[in-house]
């Protein structure tokens, strides 16, 4: 795992539920150069992280705040917060396979792969 | 000697330059240094405002009606609140109590607060807002084309309504206004927005909706927005000149800039536009500035009043029973081969319980969790290709009874004790967690609705009992 990540990029990626039905996630970029790699559309789009969270990527939403340096992804829980499969029921550790996507281009790549 | 009641002069039409709001939490029960609250109450605010609950914790609270915070958590919160403002002769604002909002909640605060009263010799006159819906009323809505889905969800039918054990609506600030106009020193709400409790006593003394709805979603997680969200809460001031400016209670955190901004993605899906039972609350073009190096001034909110009034529903419902057994694997022939281990337990566990039980897959479900290898995230997870020390076997069963789902657990029990991997040659024992391994757990919840209602007016899903001052 020596290819840099959208976790390295960041002081922090988090996850966490946003009412019952959606989850949402934040990458936390160290600097303006840091999140022009993450905020990348060529890297990291609803279609990657619809294949990487197995959900529709018509219902992923993106968000790229360069106020922040911060980009955000929402999307609706795929396991009824609560039901018998769900086992993360504040959704707070949903980040990591995130955090663990290789970062630029390659993000389209290990999203493919999967 | 008993203190004078304390007076309250909400006079609306009174113009005022500003509005200030503490709110020394996140969550009631959660806890904060009582020397924030010292140096919050000298900044003067005009209303103590927070949160007794929240869906964040999952349906269960809602479904059984029950509080998530031990009562003793939320008495102490609760009697250093209460004595600060009978001593300002401020309202102290407590919306989603009990957790879910239910009415058994808001008297089960209301309870400890009389209790509280007593004791300290106080005298505030409380009110009580009870937030909960009857399906049948609800399906006069449904008949009528006046309840919507939200999404994800698709449209609802009666049957639904009737199978929540219980259904809350959530209010907007009206109700909790009301409630202050006609002379509430404290407001108990059932479910409400979680920037509605902030937003009743600025919204009551006329400050402009945009600030003051972006001001009380930046204090609804109390420290949360500070950069030390553990040293306690934060005091915001809302401007009538159409800004507001935020600061924490403990002099040793900060605000700024970045982390009042960023609390807008805190639990949001969209971190610019937030509704409202009233309108939509829009901070895409909000500005945020440092007044100093602990105080942050924000510029720029904007609020857009809806066309038609809503107010979102809550429900949830039994979705079965559940069965929870725990057992646990170190050794390295079994750890190695875990996967198949797990496999062989799953098609093992099945054909059991259908020679024994006579059940047919699809008349029970389980969970297979394996803590240690692909617990937390199961098939998502990116990163199980190395063997793990060692792995916590956890298996959830859900039945339509509790019987049939122990039942089913019970069977698994000699196999979560003894099954080898297909290929060894002797039975192991593994590493049972608790005698018995079973924990019943009751009915499991589920919740179902994510609906507006479109109300004919703010207060009408809503009914306000206000007290008299507690006979002391």
């Amino acid at each position: 795992m020596s290819e840099r990540t959208l976790g390295d990029l960041t002081h922090e990626v988090r996850s966490k539920n946003a009412g019952p039905f959606w989850v949402t996630m934040e990458l936390f970029c160290h600097d303006e150069e840091a999140y022009r790699i993450a905020a990348e559309e060529s890297g990291l789009d609803e279609q990657v992280v619809g294949r990487l969270y197995r959900v529709d990527p018509a219902q992923v939403l993106i968000f790229r705040i360069p106020s922040l340096n911060v980009v955000k992804i929402s999307f609706p829980r795929p396991l009824s917060q609560g039901s018998l499969r769900d086992r993360d029921m504040h959704a707070g550790q949903h980040h990591v396979p995130l955090a663990l996507l290789p970062a630029g281009r390659g993000g389209r790549g290990a999203g493919s792969a999967s | 000697m008993s203190p004078e009641p304390v007076t309250i002069a909400p006079d609306t039409t009174a113009p005022v330059a500003s509005v200030r709001v503490l709110t020394p939490a996140g969550v009631l029960g959660a806890g904060f240094p009582e020397s924030t609250i010292e140096r919050g109450m000298s900044l003067r605010p005009d209303v103590i405002a927070l949160d007794g609950g929240s869906t964040d914790s999952g349906p269960y609270y809602l479904g059984a009606g029950q509080p998530k915070i031990a009562a003793a958590a939320v008495r102490r919160d609760l009697r250093v609140l209460l004595k600060a403002a009978a001593a300002a002769g401020i309202p102290l604002v407590i919306g989603s109590c009990g957790t879910s909002g239910t009415d058994s909640g808001v008297d089960w605060v209301a309870g400890m607060v009389a209790a509280i009263q007593q004791e300290e010799g106080l005298s505030m006159r409380v009110a009580r807002i009870y937030a909960e819906q009857e399906a049948s009323e609800l399906k006069q809505y449904l008949d009528t084309g006046r309840l919507h889905a939200l999404p994800p969800l698709g449209e609802l039918t009666a049957d639904v309504l009737e199978s929540c054990t219980h259904i809350v609506a959530m209010m907007g600030h009206e109700p909790i206004v009301a409630a202050l106009e006609n002379g509430a020193q404290v407001v108990l709400a059932g479910r409400a927005t979680d920037t509605a409790l902030a937003a009743a006593v600025p919204l009551m003394k006329g400050m402009p909706p945009g600030p003051t709805w972006h001001a009380s979603k930046i204090v609804e997680c109390g420290g949360q927005a500070t950069t030390d969200p553990r040293a306690g809460g934060v005091l915001a001031t809302i401007d009538a000149a159409g800004f507001f400016t935020i600061e924490p209670l403990s002099p040793d955190a900060a605000c700024t800039p970045t982390s009042v901004a960023a609390h807008m993605l805190y639990e949001t899906v969209d971190p610019f536009r937030m509704r409202e039972p009233d309108g939509t609350l829009d901070v895409s073009g909000a500005s945020y500035a440092a007044l100093d190096d602990r105080i942050v001034r924000v510029d720029g909110s904007r609020f857009e009043t809806a066309a038609q009034y809503t107010n979102k529903l809550e429900g949830a419902r039994v979705a079965g029973y559940e069965t929870l057994s725990f057992s646990a694997i170190r050794d390295p022939l079994i750890t190695g081969a875990i996967d198949e281990w797990a496999a062989f337990l799953r098609r093992t566990l099945v054909s059991r319980v259908e020679q024994t039980l006579a059940l047919s897959p699809d008349e029970y479900a389980f969970d297979l969790r394996l803590y240690g290898h692909n617990g937390v995230l199961d098939e998502l997870e990116p990163d199980s290709d190395h063997a793990p020390r060692e792995v916590g076997v956890m298996l959830l069963v859900n039945a339509h009874d509790q019987a049939t789902a122990t039942a089913v657990a019970k069977i698994a029990n000699p196999l979560m004790l003894h099954l080898p991997t297909p290929d060894m040659t002797y039975l192991p024992s593994l590493a049972f967690a608790t005698s018995p391994a079973e924990v019943e757990r009751g009915p499991a919840y589920e919740f179902v609705l994510n609906h507006v209602v479109d109300s004919p007016s703010p207060t009408s899903l809503f009914r306000i009992e206000i007290e008299e001052a507690a006979d002391v």
